[in-house]
């Protein structure tokens, strides 16, 4: 076909233009049109989104801060043959770049450099002070005069992880993972161990979550599905009314039912189920987040189900019945696997919201229900650790972007729907 | 009633779906071994409802339904061995065709050997040999109604339902789709109850018809009686064209009658539903026994004048005014003799008066 189309030359319109060329022309007023129309969204998203997550992975693994503020340090430091202590010529450009620098840049780097050995902060910031009194040298015993530590190989070698401008230490961190003085990876100390920890339980309790959000929305939306109209949109009101409550309130909700002293410990002590001493502990730990999570999650597992089996039509059911299969066989033959799309776009939905979970974990989960998104904020607002921020949203949302790819080998993205 | 002459009998059965309104009233069915039986009927006549009762998706508000002599109206409709083709077919559409028609076979636990087999006669029955591995959707309307046709009747069973299953396709496939439906049904000679709101579909299939209205039945009867003869104007007008003149009973002798019309015409007519002379009645005539400046008598005469002519190739439907009614309908086939009628012109009508029928006033 294409060979006797080729030997013909392309096609020609009436007036002898080539046919494709006067397409594209009749085309290109509505791809503009189409494009202005996208604009504003596009140029909105590129701004508050794509460029936002693009810094934060930026920030996950930059290592600049410290080569800005200690630059000349760091040219000659990278020739030091990493044996003993340092020559007197990086003791004495460290002093002047220490003197010279400004308080707020030193903050920040004193941070950076507190991360991969405790107590260069507190080292940093004495001697800053002390120094304004040394005038000439030896710069090196004067230092290690001033405090000690400036002796110490440990710390000199821990600025090694710093000389590239890139550093994976974050990744590492995120993983209780860390660099030697050597650059060696080596495991956190034990009592430091606690993303991989928080790893497993944020998985557990969203895959929990996911799994009691089907469990309970399954069978209501075989209801919602198959009812007449006039009982299924009251119904539906019912499944959606939570979805209009604020966020907080029905947390704060959940809160008063689940306390020690709250309205179903005291149905249950008042029913003589359980003694008054022996209430139940449901609230400000796992359970009560798995709880709270899997009603606040209900509806977007609900909605999805809902609308595939709308299109189910009962006569499907019908059918195998007369076919001669009995109900359940007809159900489980005929009626899930048609279902099977909108129990899947759930179930992803579903656990894509609840590994990124922070607000309900963060007031119900105490102690032992706080999950990773619990532990950005915490690095967020109180440490001000902004690159374990990343690195830990960043494996985050590579972890979603697997897990996608895995959906779309397995049961193909083209099958979901969400309505 | 003997039990071998009524395969399946519905006894006294009415269906009520909110209490207040009756959908089915007091239906009294026999349908033998074998036969192709059509309830034919406008939407909302109850039809589909009858069906729904026999396939055991819904239940008689009361009377009973039996099957080869049992009553089934407390068998579940996966007990009752009954194939069903649905309006639009409900083939399961993540199965594949091979997969649909084994379904009713491996529910029943049969042999993989033995399934392979029947589901491949199946398909050699509606001629699909080749499309066992498609699935549903691939297929065309007129393959997926085939393929729903050969899961109906793959189990063997003793009787199949059909719910309007033509009513998706377009007209000439519906018409081939007619006589294959006929033809399966003669060679494997199973009792099948058809439900369709097309009469042309109906007179085409059956062996006989019955005419549903207002959930009763209001004749049951072959396909020629109940066009020639039908024995009320409901019937009259919904099967086929039908000329109609109202008037009032003159006079009644015999089996014959004398119908005044609204024009004062007198109308030979049969006797059917009429009873007193005086009263109301529509004379129902078919358009084919006018004949038209016929030179032989009959016992109708009229002059009429033509209103309109419509040109349909095999033959010209000309309207014409007579006895009062200006929507009588003559057919007159183009033949070089009828092409030369005209519009305006005034013509000799006559038709004989056993093929008018006085009926009630509906």
């Amino acid at each position: 076909m294409s060979q006797v189309q080729s030997s013909a030359g392309p096609i020609l319109t009436t007036d002898g233009i080539p046919l494709k060329v006067s397409l594209k022309k009749a085309e290109r007023k509505n791809k503009i049109r189409a494009f202005l129309l996208v604009l504003p969204l596009l140029a909105f998203i590129v701004i508050t989104f794509l460029i936002p997550i693009g810094d934060m992975l930026a920030r996950s693994i930059d290592d600049r801060q410290i080569n800005t503020v200690f630059p000349k340090t760091f040219e000659i430091y990278k020739k030091w043959d990493r044996k003993g202590l340092p020559s007197e010529e990086v003791y004495k450009t460290m002093f002047f770049e220490l003197k010279e620098s400004e308080g707020y840049s030193i903050g920040k780097a004193s941070t950076r450099m507190n991360y991969s050995k405790s107590g260069w902060k507190s080292l940093l910031k004495k001697s800053k002070r002390k120094f304004k009194k040394i005038e000439e040298g030896p710069y090196k015993e004067k230092m290690i005069a001033v405090d000690k530590k400036w002796g110490d190989p440990e710390y000199w070698l821990a600025l090694g992880q710093m000389v590239d401008p890139t550093t994976m230490g974050y990744y590492l961190n995120a993983v209780d993972l860390k660099y030697d003085s050597n650059k060696n990876i080596v495991q956190q100390k034990e009592n430091r161990r606690i993303y991989n920890k928080t790893w497993i339980k944020t998985f557990k309790v969203s895959i929990l979550v996911t799994l009691f959000c089907l469990l309970l929305g399954y069978p209501i939306s075989y209801l919602l599905a198959t009812l007449p109209m006039k009982y299924s949109n009251l119904l539906m009101i019912c499944v959606l009314l939570p979805f209009w409550t604020s966020l907080l309130v029905r947390t704060v909700a959940w809160m008063v039912m689940l306390q020690q002293k709250g309205v179903f410990n005291n149905l249950m002590v008042m029913a003589g189920l359980i003694a008054d001493e022996n209430r139940w502990q449901l609230m400000y730990n796992q359970t009560a987040v798995i709880i709270v999570m899997t009603q606040i999650l209900l509806p977007f597992m609900v909605l999805p189900l809902y609308s595939v089996m709308k299109t189910i039509s009962p006569t499907y059911m019908r059918a195998a019945l007369n076919l001669g299969a009995s109900p359940l066989h007809a159900f489980y033959k005929i009626y899930m696997p048609n279902s099977i799309p909108g129990v899947s776009a759930g179930c992803l939905l579903v656990f894509i919201l609840a590994i990124g979970y922070y607000i309900t974990p963060e007031l119900v989960g105490g102690k032992d229900g706080q999950m990773v998104g619990n532990w950005i904020a915490y690095h967020l607002k109180t440490t001000l650790n902004w690159g374990l921020c990343a690195a830990l949203g960043a494996i985050l949302l590579a972890m979603m972007t697997a897990l996608y790819w895995a959906y779309n080998k397995i049961v193909g993205i083209e099958n979901i729907k969400l309505g | 009633m003997s039990q071998k002459d009524s395969f399946v009998k519905f006894e006294k059965v009415d269906k009520s779906y909110d209490g207040e309104v009756l959908v089915v009233k007091d239906l009294n069915l026999d349908v033998p071994k074998g036969e192709f039986l059509t309830m034919l009927g406008p939407s909302g006549s109850g039809k589909t409802t009858v069906l729904m009762m026999l396939a055991g998706f819904e239940t008689p508000t009361n009377g009973e339904i039996y099957l080869d002599g049992n009553p089934i109206s407390s068998i579940p409709p996966n007990k009752r061995g009954i194939g069903m083709v649905f309006q639009n077919y409900a083939l399961f559409p993540h199965m594949t065709v091979k997969e649909n028609l084994a379904f009713p076979l491996e529910v029943r636990k049969m042999q993989q050997s033995e399934i392979d087999k029947k589901v491949s006669n199946a398909l050699a029955m509606v001629e699909l040999q080749d499309f066992g591995n498609r699935m549903p959707l691939q297929l065309s309307g007129g393959q997926q109604q085939r393929v729903a046709l050969a899961r109906s009747l793959v189990f063997e069973p003793r009787l199949v339902l059909m719910d309007e299953p033509l009513g998706a396709l377009d007209k000439n496939l519906r018409e081939q789709m007619q006589y294959e439906i006929k033809h399966i049904h003669e060679r494997i000679g199973i009792t099948v109850v058809y439900v369709t709101h097309d009469q042309s579909e109906a007179l085409t299939m059956s062996n006989r018809i019955a005419v549903f209205n207002d959930g009763k039945i209001q004749q049951i009867s072959s396909p020629d009686i109940l066009y020639e003869k039908p024995n009320s104007s409901f019937v009259a007008q919904f099967i086929g064209e039908n000329n109609q003149l109202k008037g009032k009973v003159k006079s009644i002798k015999g089996d014959n009658c004398v119908v005044t019309t609204e024009s004062g015409d007198d109308v030979q007519a049969l006797k059917i539903n009429v009873n007193n002379s005086g009263d109301g009645s529509l004379v129902s005539l078919r358009p084919e026994r006018v004949a038209i400046n016929s030179s032989e008598s009959f016992e109708n005469n009229f002059d009429a004048k033509v209103k309109e002519l419509i040109y349909l190739g095999d033959h010209i439907r000309s309207r014409v005014e007579v006895c009062g009614n200006d929507q009588f309908i003559v057919k007159i086939p183009n033949s070089h003799k009828g092409a030369n009628l005209k519009e305006g012109a005034t013509v000799k009508l006559s038709w004989k008066a056993s093929d008018s029928r006085a009926l009630d006033l509906n």
